[in-house]
């Protein structure tokens, strides 16, 4: 299946904006997170087709998942 | 002792008084609505001799304290017709606390039409007629009042749209590095226009330290503040980074981010001018992406924002007015965004009433969607010079939907409505409806824990949770508001223990009082429910704590959400 994988504020360092991914049927959004190198502990907002995700839920083709550091403002 | 400084601009007489006992415990927000409540009549015209003007410094003002250096700003507001209080950075706050200014409080109305400034020293304000800088932009006053009284003079002032008595002007706060902080919202400016006073100036000499009770346990608990500010990913990193506009694309994605005057939820253009953008342009060109509006800030949210000759441009660019100007007016670039903030800084008149306003504008047709040109003529050549148009566009959002004949105006209690679409925000649309200030995010930042994942976490698509969470949050605010304390310390407050203790340590410690968690929270409860009492003397009751009927009717995309609580829902508020 294919997502389009969204990175925002200091995840994108070193990595990309926006990418297409190929995945495995049944992947979650932890396997995502770990694949990038990322630790669970990092991620404050797990955004999946925009509305909040967890790191278990899992991909279907076609989905938008956004990781954000947490950030925040104001 | 503290002492309150009392100016009549009637008689043109200024008073030292001792501050009152039951004033004694107050600072900041809850002083200043403590004295608007009980010496303006709620139904007075806000620019009548009867209205007050009171700044206050926040309790924990002046000491070592991180991020405590806010000053308040008071009055009936002539925007909302209610009780207003807007606080901002900027170094007047700390060098009246250390004068030992309790609050300053400016009555009457000059009888003819000389203009005035004050100039306020340990020994008190003298009142001295003003010529030479009337009509100036702020900049040009705090250069020439630091070129007539010194470079490390504290200066509040008024621009154009204040000497006008514009409901969209701001007050000015000189800040470290001899740029503006805002008093920003409802209207402020033009109560201090109606005094007839351009700018007051602030002389430290003779400042002392704040006189702290126990020395020893305060320093123990500033350290442990200091360092959950620190520690904490938001105020530790976050905001230091990409400040306050991070949030465009977060808001984006959530499909909160209210675009083309609130018909939809995202903006095309979104990364152009998202807080990453920013980023990466102010360290290309040689700007500052951290710095703080007042010293002792250690979060350091605000910037200082470069032209692409590195020339500086604006600083303290924040979310809600580049999300205006930006997603809401369709501009995409965030140079025309950028020069319009430090116009309106120049000008006087709230970055967030015009932004929203602008959307207003371009609904009515008077300007297309995406001209940051026009936005930039508009303010130059009209609301700077004060035209008939300029008027009507210096009233701010409503005022535009009155006179243009437009229905989709984004307004609480006539203020104009945030950065955070309350269709699919929910938690901040009960805030936007209730608070006693008209719409306003920071009296009660749902955000937080609709959106950012701090404090916990409330759905903001679902009506569940939402009164209460942004009760919660109204009380804490309000109290924290009172302290002088920058309201981002409620970050790391909402999820570090060790915080909020400390940060009542601070307070028992620099008072010598023993306050408890549940006497802040009942502080907290006191300040809301006396600002909501004037509220409801001057005729703003339950019917206006309504959102606009174009977000019931008008599914917002991409989640087709509608603001869809019942007035009894949205009264249960006020059940505390
Ligand atoms: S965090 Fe930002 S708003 Fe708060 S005190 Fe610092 S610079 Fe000012």
């Amino acid at each position: 299946m294919k997502i389009t994988l969204k990175l925002f504020a200091t995840f994108r360092n070193g990595r990309f904006k926006v990418a297409e991914q190929e995945l495995a049927e049944g992947t979650d959004v932890r396997q995502v997170v770990l694949s990038l190198g990322l630790t669970e502990e990092e991620i404050g907002i797990v955004m999946l087709n925009g509305r909040h995700g967890e790191l278990d839920s899992k991909l279907s083709h076609g989905d938008t998942l956004s990781l954000f550091p947490l950030v925040g403002g104001g | 002792m503290d002492k309150i400084f009392r100016v009549n601009m009637t008689d043109l007489t200024t008073k030292i008084e001792e501050v009152p006992a039951a004033w004694a415990g107050l600072g900041g927000r809850g002083l200043t609505s403590t004295i608007v409540a009980a010496e303006v009549p709620p139904t007075c015209h806000a620019l009548s001799a009867e209205n007050k003007l009171v700044f206050a410094p926040g309790l924990l003002t002046g000491t070592a304290a991180a991020n405590s250096g806010r000053l308040s700003a008071g009055a009936k507001s002539p925007l909302t017709g209610g009780i207003k209080e807007s606080n901002a950075g900027g170094t007047a706050a700390q060098m009246l606390a250390k004068l030992g200014i309790k609050a300053i409080i400016i009555e009457g109305a000059p009888k003819t039409g000389a203009w005035y400034n004050l100039a306020v020293s340990a020994n008190g304000v003298t009142i001295n007629e003003e010529k030479e800088l009337l009509g100036l932009g702020n900049f040009a006053v705090i250069d020439a009042v630091e070129a007539r009284l010194g470079k490390k003079t504290g200066v509040l002032t008024i621009g154009p749209a204040g000497e006008l008595k514009m409901t969209a002007a701001n007050i000015s706060v000189k800040d470290p590095d001899s740029k503006i902080r805002s008093h920003g919202r409802g209207g402020l400016g033009a109560v201090m226009g109606s005094k007839q006073i351009k700018f007051i100036s602030i002389d430290s000499e003779g400042a002392k330290a704040v006189t702290i009770a126990d020395p020893e346990k305060f320093k123990t608990a500033a350290r442990a503040f200091s360092k959950a500010l620190l520690d904490h990913p938001v105020s530790g990193e976050g905001l230091p980074t990409y400040g306050t506009n991070v949030l465009v694309n977060i808001l984006n994605e959530a499909g909160g981010l209210p675009t083309k005057n609130f018909t939809t939820g995202q903006f095309e253009a979104h990364d152009k001018i998202s807080g990453e953008t920013m980023y990466d342009t102010i360290v290309a060109r040689g700007g500052k992406h951290k710095h703080g509006c007042h010293a002792g800030c250690i979060i350091q949210c605000s910037q200082v924002y470069h032209d692409s000759e590195g020339k500086y441009v604006t600083s303290g660019f924040e979310y809600e007015t580049i999300w205006g100007l930006g997603a809401d007016c369709c501009v995409e670039n965030l140079d025309d965004i950028a020069r319009a903030d430090n116009l309106m800084d120049d000008i006087g008149i709230d970055s967030i009433e015009t932004a929203v306003m602008f959307g207003v504008a371009m609904e009515a047709g008077i300007l297309p969607f995406g001209d940051g040109k026009g936005i930039i003529r508009l303010l130059t050549e009209e609301i700077a010079k004060g035209t008939a148009l300029g008027r009507v566009l210096g009233g701010g959002a409503a005022s535009v939907g009155r006179t243009y004949g437009v229905t989709r105006v984004p307004v609480v209690k006539n203020q104009g409505i945030p950065a955070y679409d309350p269709r699919s925000v929910k938690g901040i649309g009960i805030t936007y409806a209730t608070s006693t200030m008209g719409a306003d995010h920071t009296s009660g930042y749902t955000i937080a824990t609709n959106i950012l994942n701090v404090g916990g976490y409330v759905d903001p698509l679902k009506k569940d949770g939402q009164v209460e969470l942004s009760r919660n949050l109204q009380i804490a605010t309000a109290a924290v508001d009172s302290t002088g304390m920058c309201i981002f310390v409620a970050f790391p407050a909402l999820d570090i223990p060790e915080c909020l203790p400390a940060l009542i340590d601070m307070i028992n410690a620099r008072f010598g009082i023993a306050l408890t968690g549940d006497d802040v929270t009942n502080l907290g409860k006191y300040i809301l429910k006396t600002e909501r009492e004037f509220n409801q003397k001057a005729g703003l009751t339950n019917v206006h704590d309504r959102l606009p009927d174009f977000f019931k009717t008008e599914p917002v995309a991409p989640h087709n959400a509608v603001w869809d609580f019942t007035d009894e829902e949205i009264d249960e508020f006020w059940n505390f």
